[in-house]
């Protein structure tokens, strides 16, 4: 099983602009100078100089909201959320297969909010007839809103010249369906509107995404409820939004939760990996390599006699080969 | 996890000792209320020696940041000192430095807090 991040933002897209792009070129720069002479006068001695800079300096944690594709051992595609990510997903499968090749996608959606669903009117398969764009959800206003979504005057065009591609299925949490090869189980979330998690088995191999859900440190069903929804995945991608000193002050009741909470959940859970996920627009890349590094010397404060935890910072383009 | 109090001329001093996880955040909760009572307006400032703390959950911080409001509520004035190193490192991690008064030395936080 691969877990490809294609949106790993929160809330809404975000994008370096100008004047970060210039200081970014700069810092690079200030690196570079310290250099000793002759190591970038060589094709592979400029990439090897590029690839040891910190991730803050030589990537980006990317902009676009939540979107993440999981490929398994059958021809059908599987997809969770349709944030602004989508749309990079959708022409590569189109570039892969060609407008002449009808493919299936099933498309789980955490929640309805625009986050995590304005990438469909941009995902290209949408209007290939011949498409089938299967929506599994929990929620009862799953096709209202993706009608909604594609209507005047938020959309020029109409659900209805699309409809055709389209199935809506509707999913119960605690049940768990085999849909393309995969077992695949929902968990209701904390999260205004309600939000659901998924669990994804094949082959002996688990994927939990976790995204736009609070935790409450007082609320102890719960907490073991979802340590048993993380049991020994994988890998987990879970909304690291907030500090946890935020999570419980000012943004108590926001529904987002903290990297501290996700390692301390999946150290319960004895999983393998967690991806810190639905990054909070406030923070920028050197804030997010930061809160990677707090997060991996909290897993290992934390670990005690337990397996060690891998913690990664999800961003646009990580592959995760489980 | 266990809390003793001890004479101090200068503040409501309470010894803490042993893990504030998930499993003792609710104790550790309990047996600081009747020192939380009595940090208010006019009164010694509630200082927690955290010497002998070897490990606080986020459990644990969310219990201490109910206690911090809790005192400043009535008026008074918490704060927490003596940490051990990696103590100190998950109050940086999470954030709860900037949320609750800590201090190196229980010096510092006298120093401060009275
Ligand atoms: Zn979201
Ligand atoms: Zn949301």
């Amino acid at each position: 099983m691969q877990v490809l991040f294609w949106g790993t933002r929160g809330s809404l897209p975000v994008s370096l602009n100008a004047e970060q792009l210039r200081q970014r070129l700069l810092s690079v720069l200030e690196v570079a100078a310290r250099l000793p002479a002759g190591q970038l006068d060589t094709a592979i001695g400029r990439a090897e100089f590029v690839d040891a800079l910190p991730f803050a300096l030589r990537g980006t944690y990317g902009g676009q909201s939540a979107c993440v594709e999981i490929r398994g051992n059958g021809p059908e595609h599987l997809i969770c959320d349709l944030g602004s990510g989508a749309r990079g997903l959708g022409n590569a499968k189109l570039a892969r297969f060609g407008p002449g090749t009808p493919q299936t996608y099933h498309i789980f959606m955490s929640h309805l909010h625009w986050d995590h669903l304005m990438g469909l009117p941009f995902f290209t398969p949408l209007y290939i007839p011949g498409n089938r764009l299967i929506i599994h959800g929990c929620h009862a206003e799953l096709e209202a809103a993706v009608r909604l979504q594609m209507s005047e005057p938020g959309f020029p065009v109409d659900f209805s010249l699309v409809d055709r591609q389209v199935e809506f299925h509707p999913m119960e949490p605690g049940q768990t369906y085999d849909i393309a090869g995969f077992q695949v189980c929902a968990m209701r979330q904390m999260h205004g509107g309600e939000s659901y998690g998924y669990r994804f088995a094949q082959e002996g191999k688990s994927f939990v995404y976790a995204t736009d859900s609070e935790h409450k440190l007082d609320q102890e069903e719960q907490w073991a409820a979802c340590v048993d929804f993380f049991r020994e995945a994988d890998l987990i991608a879970f909304d690291a939004m907030y500090s946890l000193a935020e999570m419980v002050s000012v943004k108590a009741d926001w529904g987002h939760s903290s990297h501290m909470i996700g390692v301390e959940l999946a150290l319960a859970a004895r999983a393998r990996r967690l991806a810190l996920f639905h990054h909070d627009p406030l923070n920028d890349d050197a804030s997010l390599d930061r809160l990677l590094a707090d997060s991996r010397r909290f897993e290992a404060l934390s670990r005690h006699r337990r397996p060690p935890l891998e913690v990664l910072s999800a961003y646009d383009g990580l592959i995760v080969q489980l | 996890m266990e809390l003793e109090a001890v004479v101090h001329p200068k503040a409501n001093l309470v010894m803490v000792r042993g893990r504030i996880d998930h499993g003792s955040s609710m104790a550790f909760s309990e047996l600081l209320h009747p020192h939380l009572e009595n940090c208010k307006k006019g009164a010694p400032p509630l200082v927690l020696d955290f010497a002998g703390v070897d490990y606080v959950s986020s459990a644990g911080l969310r219990a201490l940041m109910i206690a911090t409001r809790f005192a400043k509520n009535q008026g008074g004035r918490l704060g927490i000192a003596e940490f051990q190193p990696l103590v100190r490192e998950v109050f940086g991690i999470s954030r709860f430095d900037l949320v609750i008064p800590c201090f190196d030395t229980l010096e510092a936080a006298l120093g401060e807090l009275a």
